[in-house]
């Protein structure tokens, strides 16, 4: 494992120089402040020392230009404190658009990722140096959260949602990986490692551990192991609406309102049907709650992606709000 | 009479009656206050106890001492202890109790019978909770996160919601109490711009008090719900939300905190004029300052969810609020600063306990300004940097105003004078062994350290070892005032009314006060801090 | 002021004004500790009405707008009952005082006698969470979340009903004793104040709960 040095931790992505460009700023300017807090305060209590038991000092009470000053210039130096923390998080949040996306499925007590090429890994995560990586992550229980601190990045993992956090190694090596948010008895267990690999050997690993197929290949077992493609089907007359095109789209539900055909809607239409049912079909599809593992999901929403951007062969889908914009990958804003 | 001794032994409050009985069953807010001294020092050495098993295990990187579940127990139990049975009563209702009445010049508090009521509802609280360790404990972390605290520990949840909840109550009294007091009960001519800053700072928390402890009630109310009849309020697979949970949860919370900070502040706000006998500098801005912490505090919960699965622009919203609510806290430290200014400083223990407090509650508050940045909080939040930046505020800032008060006003509440050589040894071992314990924890952080965690990377070691040879030193310099007050309390030297030549009503009392405080109501006619206007009395020149 | 102290005031107070005045700040405060308390229950309730909206209108819909109304119209005239028990006190007259005492707390009876009534009649048609619920609702979590909240919400309302009229029954024993008079009644006053409160919570409880199922 790299090795920190107590005055900069190893640092190997794209943001952890401004991450610690302005950490350190920060240090500076609050180091000065309580230093010269703490200096004054010594400086006064010897130089203002008491002379004699009886003694009564000058009764100064106020200074309204010494009060006013230390109001507004502490404001406006928080201010400026406050737009940089909120730039830095911004550039953490927001992911770019080539990103590559890897799912990640957090369970007491150890994650489990799996890479769209098919590789699937517990507790370890493969990524190439210099390209950016997407995780979307799902909780399998309770709270968890996925931490990577030589990358500066760290998002709660929750169940029933996905969230997503993003990052581009900088610097070949192996990174802790760590869960962040308490989570029970072996949470300082769920720990792992991060190796970042040359490109090159990172397409040589990927390789080998695609032998069972693609995420969105396994996604299209699923979706007929599952049934699925019974009443989705493609040409647009059946039961199901026409899954092609959609992911990504802004889809009109029954009822009134519309929904972002987003990982958590997909996830939830499988699990909880009824919950949203698109506009102009009925309440048929069953659950699949109990039956379908996060895993399995996660391959459907994976192959449902993959026909996302599709031309339509079918019948037109008047339940999309804005046909013919092609899917969107990495920069889908939160679902709430 | 300055100075003078006692000669004539008088009925003070100790002795106005006497018998076990009398102290159970008194109405007399001096002697509730000494209730109280009993019962949160008796949860201190508990949660401090736990604290110690914690470091102890931390010393390697492996579970060795402890196991898992047993670590897991010991930081939820200690958080628990220490935010609401030590932290939260501690200042308001010890020294509160004792001096609200006393520095407006009342008698008593407005409902003495609901103050008693308090202090046996919050020992109902604390045995229930007790109840729920000896039973085996909580593991839920003192924040009692959803899902893991509904659905799946296996501890004894329910006990300690339970417990806290009831407790909670005595809170809620207590604030009522205050403000009905400060609001109805001053003594002619005590305006409210002539009140010493510890009433104005403990009124802000008795705001706080009664509008956030409600719903921490709520809170642990539908935690219970939700834990006995598995209804889904938290459980997303019956529709409910997790995340909700840490929204109440935090809309308390964070208030909470500065629940935990204003007495601090209030006795601080006492000491440095006493001790460098001048007026406060800046008394309306330190004043409204108390007034905005509380009404700001209660916007910026949300920064405590800044990797939570909030929106970015919510996040935003509460980053900018958490700045706001740091000017305030700025306000006060450079007005306590500029008091010392061409004043006459006295090294007196309690202003060697208000020094340190103004300097480690500084560095505290502006790790706070790291945390409230967005971006760095990524890195830093549920890391050790959160620990030690609370720990800095909680036990730089609020145990160490605590001492400082029980050292300030030990002679009126006792009759006695402390040692002052040994006090200002302890204090010293106190600032010593706080900084090694918890500075070595900011750097952790930063290193990436979670927390919670009983087991950890080994390059994490040479800190911890710091870290808790800090910690067994801070322990030594608890425990010392511990011997010599109690010690001093029968044998030593007797104090006269004003040992430290202090404005304020309290002081112009009989060390101890007698049962009803004033033989007659005093008329006040001057302002808080005013030496100039009592430099006759008090024989200053 | 010696002569303005009467047994009724006590030790901590310097008059009878003092004491009078400081009693109802006190409540004022107290009641603004209940706001909050019902209010972070509103507060959620918001959140998951949002998120369910559907479900909680049919709720709404199951409720008996009957007896919901019913209940609603008794307890504003508990109220009323109560601001005449206020006058009578004011007035010095203690029999009177009486006797709205006690038609108020007849009348909060009744309002009990119907809610327990409702409740039973959900327990019958299986819609008490983690007791015994059954539904075949599309979103029987959202459902299931709405019942939550009615009966927490209205059984700590209910809960505080049943304070109240405790409190109201101390009143009317001291008032029996003659104990209130046009000079001392401030304890009449105050608890007037909480009944008032406790009314008004559940004008809100009635909105919430009932009104959206009636579709208006």
């Amino acid at each position: 494992m790299n090795s920190s040095s107590w005055l900069r931790p190893v640092a190997a992505s794209s943001v952890s120089g401004e991450y610690d460009a302005f950490f350190w700023a920060m240090v500076l300017v609050c180091g000065a402040v309580a230093i010269g807090i703490a200096i004054a305060l010594i400086y006064f209590a010897i130089r203002y020392r008491r002379r004699s038991e009886n003694q009564l000092p000058p009764q100064i009470r106020v200074n309204l230009a010494a009060e006013v000053t230390w109001i507004a210039l502490p404001f406006l130096i928080f201010m400026g404190m406050f737009a940089y923390g909120a730039k830095l998080y911004l550039d953490i949040e927001r992911p770019p658009e080539n990103a590559l996306e890897l799912y990640v499925t957090g369970k007491q007590w150890m994650w489990k990722l799996q890479h769209p090429e098919g590789a699937r890994e517990i507790n370890e995560l493969h990524v190439p140096v210099g390209q950016s990586i997407k995780l979307n992550m799902i909780s399998q229980d309770v709270i968890h959260s996925f931490y990577i601190p030589a990358f500066r990045v760290k998002q709660d993992v929750l169940p029933d949602r996905y969230t997503t956090l993003w990052f581009r190694a900088t610097k070949a090596g192996e990174y802790h990986l760590f869960c962040a948010e308490y989570c029970g008895t072996k949470h300082s267990g769920m720990i792992g490692a991060v190796y970042a690999m040359d490109p090159h050997e990172y397409q040589v690993w990927v390789d080998r551990g695609a032998a069972e197929g693609s995420l969105s290949s396994l996604g299209e077992k699923m979706f007929h192991q599952f049934g699925c493609a019974n009443c989705h089907h493609f040409d647009g007359h059946g039961r199901g609406p026409n899954l092609q095109r959609l992911y990504g789209q802004t889809v009109r539900i029954s009822g009134g309102g519309s929904v972002t055909a987003d990982d958590t809607y997909i996830r939830e239409s499988i699990l909880d049907p009824r919950a949203k049912i698109v506009e102009g079909f009925t309440d048929l599809m069953p659950t699949f709650k109990g039956q379908i593992a996060e895993e399995q999901i996660i391959q459907l929403i994976a192959y449902i992606r993959a026909i996302g951007p599709q031309p339509v062969t079918g019948a037109p889908q008047p339940w999309i709000v804005q046909p013919g914009t092609t899917a969107i990958s990495g920069t889908q804003p939160e679902t709430r | 009479m300055i100075g003078a001794v006692e000669v004539k032994p008088s009925r003070t409050y100790l002795d106005s009656q006497e018998g076990i009985l009398s102290w159970l069953l008194t109405t007399d807010h001096k002697r509730i206050g000494l209730l109280y001294v009993f019962s949160i020092t008796a949860f201190f050495v508990v949660g401090g106890f736990f604290a110690l098993l914690m470091r102890l295990e931390l010393l390697t990187p492996v579970t060795d001492l402890v196991s898992a579940e047993t670590y897991n127990k010991l930081f939820s139990m200690h958080g628990i202890i220490m935010v609401w049975f030590f932290l939260i009563p501690s200042i308001p209702t010890t020294l509160g109790n004792f001096l609200i009445p006393m520095m407006i010049g009342a008698k008593d508090v407005a409902f003495p019978k609901l103050n008693l009521a308090s202090w046996y509802i919050f020992n109902l609280g604390g045995l229930v909770t007790l109840y729920a360790l000896i039973r085996g404990g909580v593991d839920t972390g003192w924040t009692f996160y959803t899902p893991f605290s509904t659905s799946y520990s296996t501890t004894y949840v329910v006990a300690a919601a339970l417990g806290i909840f009831i407790a909670g109550f005595g809170s809620i009294i207590t604030g009522l109490n205050f403000i009905a007091t400060i609001h109805k009960m001053r003594a002619p001519g005590m305006t409210w711009f002539r009140l010493p800053i510890f009433i104005w700072s403990h009124y802000a928390t008795s705001l706080i008090f009664v509008l956030a402890t409600p719903i921490l009630a709520i809170t642990l109310l539908m935690v219970g719900f939700e834990r006995i009849l598995k209804v889904g309020i938290f459980d997303p697979a019956l529709g409910g939300d997790p995340v909700l949970f840490q929204h109440i949860f935090w809309f308390y919370s964070h208030p909470a905190v500065y629940i935990m900070i204003l007495p601090g502040m209030a006795v601080i706000s006492e000491i440095v004029p006493a001790f460098s006998r001048k007026p406060l500098f800046g008394y309306k801005a330190v004043a409204y300052s108390s007034l905005g912490i509380a009404a700001i505090g209660f916007l910026v919960w949300g920064h405590h969810m800044f990797v939570a699965g909030q929106s970015l622009y919510s996040a935003m919203v509460f980053s900018i609020l958490s700045y706001l609510v740091a000017v305030p806290s700025a306000i006060k430290v450079f007005n306590w600063t500029a008091t010392l200014y061409k004043g006459s400083v006295s090294w007196d223990t309690p202003m060697l306990y208000a020094i340190g407090f103004i300097g480690l509650f500084t560095i505290g508050g502006m790790t706070g300004l790291f945390l409230a940045a967005l971006g760095l909080d990524v890195h830093v939040t549920d890391t050790y940097f959160v620990i030690a930046h609370f720990h800095y505020i909680m036990v730089g800032g609020a145990v160490m105003a605590y001492l400082g008060g029980v050292h300030y006003w030990w002679p009126k509440i006792s009759g006695k004078l402390y040692p002052e050589g040994l006090a200002k040894l302890s204090a010293l071992i106190v600032f010593i062994g706080f900084n090694l314990t918890f500075f070595p924890q900011f750097i952790l952080g930063y290193l990436g350290m979670p927390r919670r965690y009983a087991a950890y990377p080994d390059e994490f070691q040479v800190l911890n070892v710091l870290s808790t040879a800090g910690a067994s030193i801070l322990g030594v310099g608890y425990i010392l005032p511990l011997v010599y007050l109690i010690w001093s309390w029968k044998y030593g030297k007797p104090a006269g009314p004003n040992p430290w030549r202090a404005t304020g009503l309290e002081w112009k009392t009989p060390s101890p006060p007698p049962q009803h405080n004033f033989e007659t109501t005093p008329v006040v006619t001057y302002d808080a801090y005013d030496y100039e206007a009592m430099k006759e009395e008090l024989e200053l020149v | 002021m010696s002569e303005l102290r009467s047994l009724a005031v006590r030790e901590q107070f310097a008059t009878a004004d003092q004491q009078r005045e400081t009693a109802t700040v006190g409540m004022w405060v107290f009641l603004v500790t209940e706001v909050m308390f019902f209010g972070g229950l509103f507060m959620t309730h918001i959140v998951y009405r949002l998120l369910h909206t559907a479900a909680f209108d049919r709720g709404s819909a199951d409720m008996s707008i009957v007896l919901g109304s019913t209940n609603t119209a008794v307890l504003i005239s508990s109220s009323f009952t109560m601001a005449l028990a206020v006058h009578a006190a004011q007035e010095g007259k203690w029999r009177r005082l009486a006797g709205f005492l006690f038609a108020t707390m007849l009348i909060g009876s009744v309002f009990l006698g119907i809610k327990f009534a409702e409740y039973y009649q959900h327990y019958r048609e299986h819609q008490v969470p983690g007791f015994w619920f059954e539904t075949s609702d599309p979103d029987p979590g959202g459902l299931q979340m709405f019942f939550v909240y009615y009966f927490a919400m209205t059984g700590l309302h209910a809960l505080h009903m049943i304070i109240g009229i405790g409190v109201l029954a101390v009143l009317l024993f001291r008032s029996g004793l003659e104990r209130f008079t046009s000079a001392y009644h401030n304890p009449v006053v105050i608890a007037g104040l909480y009944w008032h409160f406790v009314d008004i919570v559940w004008v809100f409880l009635f909105a919430i709960f009932y009104l959206p199922g009636l579709h208006l």
